[in-house]
């Protein structure tokens, strides 16, 4: 048999890191990510047919706002739970019981992002089978979430106006992964100059064809879209 | 700053691949870091060097691979390297933004030098 033709995907190895001559070598090729995306395949298959959320966004965008008006206008014929992260304080699970939903805060201590495992311990305090819909909401960060799968279907991203219209330029993979795009404080745009246009447009080059929902969580301004959406998707995932 | 973590993993799966094949020392951990992996290899580096006392690996060279970031055009139907730095997958042929990466996630170990 005559010998396979030689080829070189430069992808490999651009920069090129040598082996040391003479050394023995032992294939591995497995990710950083294994444990954890392990824990995150476990919790998606007892997730079963619970729609999950994960809600990521840099600190102070409105993550908690948004669920607390979620959690009251589904909670009427949905049953809603949230699993929030924080580096500390029980805080915004205290809002969000008290808006209606059962909710387990993970106090991080100082890692900036949740892990699957966290997640996996905190909903053994939840009732999974009763559930309709479960958000997980992150520890305000638009870096480290990005690379941890908690076994979501659903990542959503969310920005708000006072943060400046290019933040999907600045954090490209947080918006890149998201499965849905979230504009908040939209009530408050026009007295912070935020130019619709550009997040926009920012949004749709690092993101294509995201759906993007411009709301308010104060006011309740186009939150109608938004919950339509997570509707539509719980009604998609049980088929 | 999760690297440390990640360097945990790094060395769990280093030494048990390096344990399977009966070695004693590992020389060097050679690993792939995608563009938009979020890892900083610096950072990686930096936390390798506190990690890896006690361990096989506890005077093992880190040899990092940087991946850049490539995406696939479907109007062109084909692969381009992401060329800017805020990771907008726009096809040079046709100025299309894409939202198919094919590379640029990564955190792999891909091999290891062992004795």
């Amino acid at each position: 048999m005559a010998d396979p033709v030689a080829t070189r995907d430069v992808r490999v190895s651009p920069h090129g890191t040598a082996v040391t001559p003479g050394a023995r070598v032992v294939q591995v090729q497995k990710s950083l990510m294994t444990h954890n995306d392990g824990v995150a395949a476990a919790n998606r298959a007892a997730f079963k047919g619970c729609l999950v959320l994960n809600i990521v966004s840099s600190p102070g965008s409105g993550k908690t706002a948004l669920l607390e008006r979620s959690v009251r206008e589904l909670a009427g014929d949905l049953r809603v739970a949230v699993v929030v992260g924080d580096l500390e304080t029980d805080n915004d699970a205290v809002r969000i019981h008290a808006a209606g939903a059962p909710s387990v805060q993970i106090v991080t201590g100082t890692v900036c992002h949740l892990e699957a495992e966290m997640v996996a311990r905190a909903v053994d305090q939840l009732d999974l089978a009763g559930l309709d819909v479960l958000v997980i909401e992150n520890v305000g960060n638009l870096v480290c979430p990005a690379s941890w799968d908690l076994g979501e279907d659903l990542r959503v991203t969310l920005l708000s106006t006072t943060e400046g219209e290019d933040k999907p330029l600045k954090y490209p993979r947080i918006f890149k992964d998201a499965d849905a795009v979230v504009i908040n404080k939209v009530d408050i745009a026009e007295a912070v100059g935020f130019e619709r246009e550009r997040a926009l447009d920012a949004v749709a080059k690092v993101s294509p064809g995201t759906p993007v929902f411009e709301l308010s969580a104060r006011t309740g301004e186009g939150m109608d879209a938004w919950l339509a959406f997570v509707r539509e998707r719980l009604a998609a995932k049980r088929g | 700053m999760h690297e440390f973590g990640l360097v945990i993993s790094m060395i769990d799966l280093a030494e048990e691949a390096a344990r399977k094949e009966g070695a004693d020392v590992i020389e060097a951990i050679h690993v792939e870091i995608g563009a938009l992996s979020g890892v900083v290899p610096e950072a990686l580096e930096f936390a390798f060097g506190g990690a890896r006392a006690g361990t096989m690996a506890a005077t093992a060279r880190l040899e990092v691979t940087y991946l850049p970031a490539i995406a696939y055009c479907a109007t062109c139907q084909s692969e381009f390297e992401l060329d800017n730095r805020f990771g907008i997958a726009m096809c040079p042929t046709c100025d299309t933004p894409s939202a198919d990466l094919r590379q640029g996630r990564e955190m792999h170990v891909s091999h290891l030098e062992v004795a």
